[in-house]
């Protein structure tokens, strides 16, 4: 089965997944979803943000973020799912839900980000 | 007078073990259990943070009015308490993350193992100074 042959391409994305979303995720989250929309520290203005998200390399960052840390949920969630719930019978259709799932975020992202205007 | 005699064939001897039935809750048992799952279920919360960030994205891009929208939802009560949620999964994620970085990098100096609280003492060393500087990008009024 091609699982198998797979996996070790799979861990490391996980893992790569997992140190970036570590080091990077709690802060963009404590800004965009509680600090700026609760008005506890005034939120960049959409000019600033705008030009930011314009540069090459924000954009890059922004792109391995998003894909990364979706291949990273899709190994941890596809063995919650095996381990936790124990469907064996739908393994297959967990295993091509949760990468298909990263594959279309990441498409989804690279679309959004190459056609930034 | 031909016998035609199909060749014998072998079935390996397969043992049969006994195995319990394990509940689908048993990871509500102990603590430890639970812990686990906690830690695998917060990559559904990372998931959810794409996905904002990619909205974000989306919303920059369509203009102005776009984003002043997307910062309206943004301060819906509901998202807020799913973004608190988020924040407590997403630290979670991390701390548990760097935690368990010394059994994953086993760093040597002069022959000697690094002990394990510097490796992770460098680990939080390090996620303070980059979200000091992801701060410093995106603090702006």
């Amino acid at each position: 089965m091609a699982k198998q042959s797979n996996e070790p391409v799979l861990w490391a994305l996980f893992s790569a997944g997992g140190v970036f979303a570590a080091f990077v995720i709690p802060v963009h989250l404590f800004l965009i979803g509680l600090a700026f929309p609760l008005g506890w520290i005034p939120a960049p203005g959409y000019e600033y943000l705008h030009a930011l998200v314009r540069l090459p390399l924000a954009r890059l960052y922004v792109f391995a973020l998003c894909s990364l840390a979706l291949f990273h949920w899709a190994h941890r969630f596809r063995y919650t799912l095996y381990d936790g719930l124990q469907i064996k019978h739908l393994n297959e259709l967990i295993f091509f839900c949760c990468y298909g799932g990263a594959i279309l975020g990441t498409v989804w992202a690279g679309y959004l980000l190459w056609n930034f205007r | 007078m031909t016998e035609t005699r199909q060749p014998a064939r072998y079935t390996e001897y397969h043992p049969r073990w006994y195995r319990s039935r394990v509940s689908t809750w048993w990871w509500l048992a102990q603590w430890p259990y639970l812990k686990f799952i906690l830690r695998e279920i917060s990559s559904v919360f990372v998931a959810w943070f794409v996905v904002v960030l990619l909205l974000q994205i989306r919303a920059l891009s369509r203009g102005s009015e776009a984003y002043a929208a997307f910062e309206r939802w943004l301060q819906n009560p509901l998202i807020v308490l799913l973004n608190m949620i988020t924040l407590f999964f997403v630290v979670f994620h991390a701390v548990t993350w760097f935690n368990v970085a010394p059994r994953a990098m086993a760093i040597r100096f002069r022959g000697k193992r690094v002990p394990d609280f510097w490796i992770v003492g460098a680990n939080y060393a390090a996620w303070a100074a980059v979200s000091l500087v992801l701060a410093w990008f995106l603090v702006r009024s």
